[in-house]
């Protein structure tokens, strides 16, 4: 009201005070208020290494790749691994896929682990220490990811490794030519660096021994599956058979025990099968992929078996090897039942091989259970474990391809994290509790018109010769400009953008921007509660919630 | 921390286009008036339209907008209608520049005896908008408008369109679209609603009159709706907008699908955007994402009758005058319309 008006100053027949409309609080027509929220992207609740990709896109979007980088730490050590050989889930999930194409996440992550091992920036610093010793058996990625965290958070931590090099499966599984291995040496050498102690060829067999010897307050095991599933080929010359992860793993040593031949048969329709035979193509041999099922019933991902098929290997579907002789291999064709299984068929075909290796599966080391009273294998032939990743015997936990899960080496460093967050609990006599997760930002609670189609970036691909001939990494990474692009597809699902449209398109001006980097308020005083924020924020940010009465 | 390629080139969006208000990503320059904090909010918080008011929005947009284009010196002019009503009980006002109500039918002789009076003061650094709602500016307004336009008066006329008188309780206008309920045109007879072949176009009339400038905004559009009244201020002389701006109360639609609704309504084909100068049309908005009428239609009462089977011929010819939209004003990408 303007100050000093009385009813004698006011002009003739004017009976109120002017004033503007502010005095008018309309925020009591409200029956409902908007409220900012952070829903879970669909991509982070996908990823098995509970990685924040929504987040770490966010920043690469603005050319922070360093930031971007760090945030991604904060969940995985291993990004420019992580970038090749994870099976990224994520971009299953990734809602911009229902809109032209998935985010290629695993691209960006790959250029900032790049641009990391380049620039050479250590692992974020670690905690004051804690007094706490664990230990750490096997230095494949859960053994890793475990080792890396608990530095992080102030222990005092030693890993022992059974074999002369570190990696696990990373380095005696996945080939070269998917995982370069100065990219698996550098970004160990940086979890070294943090003080964490690696003993290559220590074999550990008897864990409480080994605990009370070294002093150790704790235990992470993670020794992985490494015996080989074998069959019986009746005739069959031992000497031609061989299984995949010691075929793998002697491509890595150096150490051949295997003539291959020309002709190779690789038994089996799993991943492993396709990086035997693909490895195996490499070295000059023709290899042939026999497997009892169909295509589509292979366990292998189907980017793998086109990128096989690509490399010039030839797949026979429904077959079943039954006997070797000097002319090669006794195969019968199967069919499937009404129920999709495979079925003999009694017609039998011979295919020419001059040997044969066998990737049908892994099996755990059981030896690893002695003197660990009340641990013991399941029907699947692996190890429980808790929620917490904890085994039966007090103390010691246990992770990746060793306890029930998909094997892959994204779910091991996932397992890491988790045991590691909960042995240091442990440690303190506590028991960790995980943040609650927050509500799903699904592909409806998006309002799309906003975002502008784009479609993915294409990694740049080896050229076929090269492909059949060296072991020369397949996919090229991106360059800066490209992995800005493709961060900014990101659609930001379920986290604010600050995109303004909220603060633009409010009819009551109800709403407060606060800046770059802080958000945004609403003014409740004046908000009537028509939910055009809600309607309107592209990313689904914004909830309405009941007033109180 | 690596440069961001910054403005010079138009950034390609990816994560959201120019259709978000602004985008952290983006550049001041390439922001909307409406992103800024820097916005005058010339109407500002605590006026009385009702939840999601499309009328409210769009005013805001223009005036900030016509405010930014010209340095803040502006004069509105103000027709009797919700826009006058539930910004100004008096004493009390939300606007936020200079700003008098006229009679329901003559804001273009208020706005054109304004633009008279800066001349005479030699004032013609303060440019002036007239506005009003689509009763007032296409019915009672009409011969006062085309009087401002065949004086080619310097004035930017805004006709804020929500299809009816909402102010008095929702009465037919000649904006009125034909199937659709209004407290005059009710659900009876074999025609129930606004009569087939009833109404005009108004930016159509004001290209008849050869003036500078002729443009349709659409609250669903800022960007759109900011470049035209920065180009429409850039002009001297009469000029014309009208902005679509649907109504909850008057189309029975829900407050939050407001700004869906003039989205639809372009998308649809129901209401073109496009520019005009000296009554030659010089450009059409394109369609981005086509939907049917009955998208549109279906999220507003005022329509529901038009889904039954015996109404079947008035949902025809709405589709009628959204496909002859869509030729008319070339409303189609070239790759879309073969
Ligand atoms: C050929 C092949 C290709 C694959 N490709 C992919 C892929 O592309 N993407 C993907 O996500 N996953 C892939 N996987 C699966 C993935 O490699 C594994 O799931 C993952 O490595 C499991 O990690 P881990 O740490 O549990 O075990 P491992 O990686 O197996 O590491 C266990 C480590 O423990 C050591 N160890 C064993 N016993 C002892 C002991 N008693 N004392 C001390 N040390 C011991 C071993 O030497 C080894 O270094 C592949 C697997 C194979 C076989
Ligand atoms: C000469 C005259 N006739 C009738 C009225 C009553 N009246 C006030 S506002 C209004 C309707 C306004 O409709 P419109 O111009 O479309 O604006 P809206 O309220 O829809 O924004 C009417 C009929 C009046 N004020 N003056
Ligand atoms: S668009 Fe971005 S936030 Fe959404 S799922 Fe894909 S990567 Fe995750
Ligand atoms: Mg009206």
């Amino acid at each position: 009201m303007s100050k000093g008006s009385t009813p004698e100053t006011r002009p003739f027949a004017v009976t109120l005070d002017v004033g503007g409309s502010l005095l008018n609080k309309t925020g009591s027509w409200r029956t409902e208020r908007p409220v900012y929220v952070d829903r879970l992207p669909p991509c982070n609740q996908a990823c098995p290494a509970g990685e924040d990709i929504q987040g770490w896109l966010y920043r690469a979007e603005e050319g922070d790749y360093r930031g971007a980088w760090e945030s991604l730490m904060a969940d995985n050590p291993l990004p420019a691994i992580m970038g090749r050989a994870c099976y990224h889930t994520c971009e299953d999930a990734c809602n911009r896929a229902q809109l032209d194409s998935a985010v290629n996440i695993h691209a960006v992550e790959r250029f900032l682990g790049d641009l990391a091992l380049r620039e050479n920036w250590p692992a974020p610093t670690a905690a004051t220490a804690s007094g706490k010793r664990v230990l750490v058996i096997g230095a494949g990625p859960s053994g890793l990811s475990a080792a890396y965290h608990l530095a992080r958070l102030g222990h005092s931590v030693q890993i022992r490794e059974a074999g002369p090099l570190p990696g696990g499966m990373m380095r005696f599984g996945i080939p070269k030519y998917r995982l370069p291995r100065d990219v698996l040496d550098g970004e160990v050498q940086r979890i070294v660096d943090m003080g964490v102690e690696l003993e290559l060829n220590q074999r550990v067999d008897d864990i409480p021994a080994a605990l009370a010897a070294g002093h150790f307050d704790a235990c992470f095991v993670a020794i992985g599956a490494h015996i080989a599933k074998r069959v019986n080929i009746p005739g069959a010359d031992a000497a031609r058979i061989v299984d995949a992860v010691s075929f793998l793993r002697d491509m890595e040593t150096g150490d051949e025990q295997l003539q291959l031949g020309r002709r190779v048969l690789v038994y089996g329709g799993g991943n492993t099968a396709m990086d035997v035979a693909r490895t195996a193509r490499r070295l000059g041999a023709e290899p042939v992929i026999v497997y009892r099922r169909t295509r589509e019933q292979m366990p292998a991902h189907d980017f793998e078996i086109d990128e096989a098929l690509e490399e010039g290997i030839v797949v026979n579907w429904l077959r079943t090897i039954t006997a070797s002789d000097e002319q090669g291999f006794k195969i019968e064709k199967m069919a499937l039942d009404e129920n999709g299984f495979p079925q003999p068929t009694g017609e039998y075909e011979t295919i020419e091989g001059d040997s044969l290796v066998l990737a049908l599966g892994q099996n755990v080391d059981q030896s690893i259970l002695t003197n660990l009273p009340g641990v013991t294998l399941n029907d699947d032939n692996v190890v429980e474990v808790g929620p917490d990743m904890a085994t039966a015997y007090a103390g010691v936990f246990a992770g990746g391809d060793m306890v029930p899960a998909e094997r892959t080496v994204t779910v091991a460093v996932g397992h890491g994290k988790k045991a590691a967050r909960n042995i240091d609990a442990y440690l303190r006599g506590e028991t960790y509790t995980s943040p609650p997760k927050s509500e799903l930002a699904s592909f409806d609670s998006l309002n799309t018109w906003y975002y502008t189609d784009a479609e993915q970036t294409i990694q740049p691909v080896l050229d076929e010769v090269r492909r059949q001939t060296t072991f020369a990494e397949v996919y090229a990474g991106l360059d800066t400009g490209n992995a800005l692009f493709e961060a900014r597809r990101c659609l930001s699902c379920g986290n604010c953008f600050e995109c303004d449209n909220c603060y633009g398109i409010c009819p009551d001006n109800a709403i407060t921007k606060l800046g770059p980097g802080k958000r945004f308020e609403f003014k409740y005083d004046y908000c009537k509660g028509c939910a055009m924020c809600v309607a309107e924020c592209p990313c689904g940010a914004i909830v309405m919630v009941p007033e109180e009465t | 921390m690596t440069q961001i390629p910054d403005s010079g080139q138009r950034v390609k969006f990816y994560q959201t286009g120019t259709f978000t208000a602004g985008n952290r990503l983006l550049d001041a320059a390439q922001r909307s008036v409406q992103a800024s904090v820097e916005r005058a909010n010339s109407l500002d918080s605590g006026h009385r339209a009702c939840q999601g008011c499309g009328e409210a929005l769009g005013a805001r947009y223009v005036v900030d907008g016509a405010l930014r284009a010209t340095d803040n010196k502006l004069i509105a002019a103000n027709a009797t209608g919700c826009l006058e009503v539930f910004t100004t009980p008096y004493p009390e006002s939300a606007w936020r520049l200079p700003w008098i109500h006229s009679l329901f039918g003559n804001a273009p002789a208020i706005g054109s005896g304004i633009a008279a009076a800066l001349r005479a003061k030699g004032r013609e650094d303060v440019r002036v908008i007239a506005q009003g709602g689509d009763g007032g500016t296409t019915d009672i307004g009409l011969g006062c408008l085309s009087g401002m336009f065949d004086r080619n008066d310097d004035v930017l006329y805004v006709c804020y369109n929500n299809q009816a008188y909402m102010n008095t309780g929702v009465q037919r206008s000649s904006q009125t679209p034909p199937a659709a309920r209004t407290a005059t045109t009710p659900v009876a007879g074999a025609e129930p609603g606004s009569p087939p072949g009833t109404g005009k176009s108004v930016p159509l009339i004001a290209m008849a009159h050869g003036i500078v400038y002729v443009a349709t905004a659409s609250v669903h559009d800022l960007h759109d709706l900011e470049y035209k009244v920065t180009r429409a201020m850039g002009f001297r002389g009469a000029r014309y907008l009208e902005v679509f701006v649907p109504c909850p109360l008057g189309w029975g639609s829900k407050p939050a699908d407001t700004i869906k609704l003039a989205r639809l309504a372009t998308q649809c084909g129901m209401f073109p955007l496009f520019e005009a100068e000296h009554g030659e049309l010089t450009a059409a908005t394109k369609i981005r994402q086509r939907v049917p009428v009955e998208d549109y239609l279906k999220l507003q009462r005022r329509f529901d009758h038009v889904f039954k089977p015996e109404n079947a011929h008035q949902l025809d010819t709405l589709r009628g005058i959204a496909e002859r939209n869509v030729r008319r004003f070339g409303l189609l990408a070239a790759e879309d319309a073969s």
